[in-house]
């Protein structure tokens, strides 16, 4: 018998792990959906389609999460609303993170396994 | 459920520091507390409820420890708001004659026991967050400090009137003698205190305590031949749009837009209709985001709402009469507080910091971050 297929959340971080950053879009709505889901949360449909986003994003929100330098210093935490209309946590990267502002336009990229994003 | 339901006794046990105490003992001793002054025993109870972030099945081991079978048990786990929420299934369970007297408690010494950087460990391991962790916000503050910084940026909210929640908060608690922290407190030293996360400070954040809390509830038929003044329910509503602060639809925007409504309409009452106001103050911008929310001023306004002492003592609008979350006590989850402030507010037994003339008590419990949201009225004999 052939191995079941894992759930969404596996799928998503196997992709990043080869360097694909994906989403899922709703056959039915046509809308966008993050964090991968089992159904779609805007209207319940079942079908979702793992797609590339452009990975063009804006700042919705920022913060500097404050840590001493000895344990690596102040680092930037993000919220980023891809133009494809989710939101996701990152974080802003090749900026200080006093410099990371709301409304900036920033692009994404894979990083280690994790999506973050730079300015655009 | 208007009026169905009161409470008729509440209590507090291990506020501040509890060295020694575990969580059930805490909780245990709060029920105490609250049983005796409804002048009811532990043999009267048979509906118990209990909320815990530590222990697997905080409704067992409380019962066990009271040496009650109860007839009804809830455990219901919405963060911090549990216990507001709590209010729902008990008085339904009251209602339907499942039982007669519900007993809710808490207990947390979360400052003196197990720490929560260690709990943290466990937690993340059992219920990771893996759309959220590996950028590492210092959570709950991230959280919070994100709303506050949309807020900031959308309606010119600044840290100054953040910090007058901060300040105000600890004036209530200076003429609260069970509060934690009653130093003096201006919104400079607010402003210069260490940055937690942008752009809350520590001052912006409620305090680390140990502490527990309780109350007891009847049907409103027994609630007559009780010692004290009753406070009784009229009204409660409950939201949540999301867990993870990710997946929050508008960061300016909580679902207490909507409790409060469900409480309001239950209730047939207004938000001028309330005369003390009890909020989840995890942090100085929940209390600008709730008033907002829960119709006390408009959207976007709550900063210069809270401004020049209008909800401090001597201000138009008493909230947090206790101290707060920020100020009083704030052990993990602090929902419980704001239902036993406003039925001492309502029997007016608050000494310094009592209001007078107090009919209508709002109360509000927060869990997550800024996730569930839920709201309760109670009133006096005669506002039913
Ligand atoms: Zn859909």
């Amino acid at each position: 018998m052939p191995a079941p297929e894992p759930g969404p959340e596996k799928i998503y971080s196997d992709k990043l792990a080869q360097g694909r950053f994906e989403i899922q879009k709703c056959a039915a709505c046509g809308r966008h959906v993050f964090y991968p889901r089992v159904l779609c949360p805007h209207c319940g449909a079942s079908r979702l389609d793992w797609v590339t986003p452009s990975g063009n994003g804006t700042v919705y929100s920022t913060t500097i999460v404050r840590r001493k330098p000895a344990d690596g210093g102040d680092y930037n935490v993000a919220l980023i609303d891809l133009e494809e209309g989710v939101r996701m946590m990152s974080r802003v990267a090749e900026l200080a993170p006093e410099q990371v502002k709301i409304g900036q336009r920033v692009k994404s990229r894979v990083a280690e396994g994790l999506v973050e994003f730079v300015p655009a | 459920m208007r009026g169905s339901v009161a409470i008729v006794g509440v209590g507090l046990a291990g506020c501040g520091e509890a060295p020694g105490w575990s969580e059930t003992e805490i909780a245990a001793a709060a029920a105490k507390n609250a049983l005796a002054d409804a002048q009811l025993t532990s043999r009267d109870v048979d509906g118990l409820v209990v909320a815990s972030t530590n222990i697997f099945m905080p409704g067992l081991s409380l019962a066990e420890h009271l040496g009650i079978h109860p007839r009804f048990t809830d455990s219901t786990m919405v963060g911090g708001s549990s216990f507001v929420g709590h209010l729902i299934p008990a008085a339904l369970a009251l209602q339907a004659g499942l039982c007669d007297v519900v007993l809710v408690a808490y207990g947390s010494n979360q400052r003196t026991g197990v720490g929560r950087a260690e709990a943290g460990k466990y937690k993340a391991a059992l219920d990771p967050q893996p759309f959220e962790h590996p950028y590492k916000p210092f959570n709950p503050p991230s959280s919070y400090a994100l709303a506050a910084a949309r807020h900031m940026h959308q309606y010119g909210t600044t840290r100054a009137q953040l910090a007058e929640v901060a300040v105000a908060a600890r004036k209530w608690a200076q003429l609260n003698p069970e509060a934690f922290s009653r130093d003096p407190l201006t919104v400079d030293e607010v402003l210069g205190s260490r940055m937690i996360s942008d752009p809350l400070t520590v001052r912006d954040c409620c305090l680390v305590t140990d502490g527990g809390g309780a109350f007891v509830l009847v049907r409103a038929d027994r609630a007559k031949d009780v010692a004290k003044q009753p406070a009784y329910l009229l009204g409660a509503g409950s939201a949540h749009w999301h867990r993870q602060i990710s997946s929050m639809p508008d960061l300016t925007v909580t679902a207490a837009t909507e409790s409060g409504m469900r409480a309001y309409a239950m209730a047939g009452l207004k938000p001028s209709d309330v005369d003390v106001i009890e909020l989840y103050d995890a942090f100085t911008i929940n209390t600008i985001l709730f008033l907002e929310d829960l119709g006390f001023c408009r959207k976007g306004e709550g900063g210069a709402f809270v401004s020049g002492g209008r909800i401090a003592p001597g201000g138009e609008l008493p909230v947090n009469t206790n101290g707060g979350g920020l100020s009083c006590v704030h052990p993990g989850m602090y929902g419980i507080f704001t239902i036993i402030e406003s039925v001492r507010q309502l029997r007016g037994e608050c000494g310094d910091r009592q209001i007078k003339d107090v009919r209508i008590a709002l109360a509000h419990g927060n869990g997550g971050v800024l996730s569930s949201q839920i709201t309760a009225l109670f009133g006096t004999r005669e506002t039913l």
